[in-house]
């Protein structure tokens, strides 16, 4: 089997949301990958609609949290509704 | 459990102070809960113990397919095959979630499951047994499934992500297997000849010691337990998740209306648990050692499916190669 593509899985569970990591396949080639994700993933109603994406494919930020990929975001506290006082009066928006 | 006696390389544990900063790190994270993922570093003996207790839990689902595949033709009726057969699939998808869950760890497949057919590694004892009548499809899913779920609900706990979310999966599935199970003991033993009813009590007495078995001997003092735990791979010892599995199964052995091969299996009052004789460990021993009733000849099954099944790979690949030589050439 190592000659075969590692396909990453994605499933909607419902029409209305979005797709979600659920695991992965090997298979020959995408039509495979989706077929054998359909008897791994949603043997019992999981899902209305499957993505197979090839692994390799995929690229991704690094793995250790202590990375400082995400700090520019951390100290900009002004991005979040909560930054903002209201006076009482006006204090549903 | 169907990963028995998993070898983590420790003699001792490490206190935090002894650990190298990385270690430190590690531990710190894995006593705050933080779950490890795949690309996080880890200490080389985290990943070696999980390789080893995932791919042999992984064999374990795959070989388990095979005693029940034994019945699969003679089931009683349409109805019994339909659920057998998806209970089948289940492990076979079982299988497949710890292999991906595995090859997160940078272990290979194809080398794993090679290993598995030379004989370096195990698969649990519990498969090594025959299945003799089609009441023992119902005492496999009542027992051994039942003995996987006590075992396999703290592991979707497990400090390894992958691991855990594997788990997840697979203890919903459980649960039916279980049922489906204890519902074929009930129908034989309500509505079936007295010749049935002795067949479930039977199967009962064959499957009852090697079912306990599989949680494995007491680890109290052993090292790979302790790092194990310490690693939260592992969340409660042996003994205890046996003495859980044990407490929750005599009620229903007893609504079964059939009895335990255990003279000394009693209610205990004043520990509110129940009590049970000695098992005989040396047979667990000869099991994982291979002197076994069927451990040669599920290995040669396996060989021989994976064998036989080249021709379909070959060909799988033969037709991706070609599909993607005429899209080539259409474009």
């Amino acid at each position: 089997m190592a000659d075969w593509t590692l396909y990453e899985v994605f499933v909607r569970s419902k029409h209305g949301l979005n797709h979600k990591h659920v695991g992965s396949v090997h298979a020959a080639d995408a039509q495979m990958a989706l077929e054998n994700a359909r008897e791994l993933y949603t043997r019992r109603s999981e899902g209305v609609s499957l993505w197979v994406v090839p692994a390799e494919q995929i690229t991704a930020s690094a793995g250790d949290e202590k990375e400082p990929f995400f700090d520019p975001t951390d100290d900009k506290v002004y991005r979040h509704a909560s930054f903002y006082k209201l006076p009482p009066e006006v204090d549903q928006m | 459990m169907y990963a028995q006696q998993v070898d983590t390389g420790a003699k001792r544990l490490k206190n935090l102070e002894e650990m190298s900063p990385e270690e430190r790190h590690f531990q710190e994270k894995v006593d705050a809960e933080v779950r490890i993922e795949p690309k996080n570093w880890m200490p080389e003996g985290y990943r070696k113990t999980l390789i080893r207790q995932i791919s042999q839990h992984a064999h374990s689902e795959i070989v388990g397919m095979l005693p029940e595949g034994n019945w699969l033709t003679r089931a009683p009726t349409l109805k019994r095959k339909l659920q057998l057969m998806a209970k089948i699939q289940d492990e076979a998808g079982h299988g497949l979630y710890l292999y991906s869950a595995m090859e997160t760890l940078g272990a290979d497949r194809d080398e794993e499951i090679e290993k598995l057919h030379r004989g370096e590694v195990k698969f649990s004892s519990i498969f090594t047994y025959p299945t003799l009548t089609w009441a023992d499809m119902g005492a496999i899913g009542w027992l051994v499934d039942g003995a996987a779920i006590v075992n396999q609900v703290p592991l979707q706990r497990c400090s390894y992500g992958p691991y855990a979310r594997a788990m997840i999966r697979v203890c919903k599935e459980e649960s039916f297997h279980q049922r489906q199970g204890y519902e074929i003991l009930l129908t034989m033993m309500r509505e079936g000849t007295d010749e049935q009813k002795a067949m479930v009590q039977d199967a009962i007495n064959r499957f009852w010691w090697p079912s306990l078995m599989m949680f494995g001997p007491s680890d109290a003092n052993s090292p790979n337990s302790a790092q194990s735990m310490a690693w939260k791979i592992k969340r409660h010892g042996n003994d205890e998740l046996r003495q859980r599995f044990l407490d929750q199964t005599v009620p229903q052995l007893e609504f079964l209306g059939c009895t335990a091969p255990d003279p000394d299996l009693k209610w205990n009052e004043e520990t509110g648990h129940y009590d049970f004789g000695e098992i005989q460990w040396q047979e667990f021993f000869d099991v994982l050692k291979g002197h076994s009733p069927c451990g040669v000849e599920r290995i040669q099954q396996r060989k021989s499916a994976i064998d036989e099944g080249q021709w379909v790979r070959d060909a799988a690949v033969a037709y991706a190669r070609k599909q993607k030589q005429k899209a080539k050439s259409a474009a």
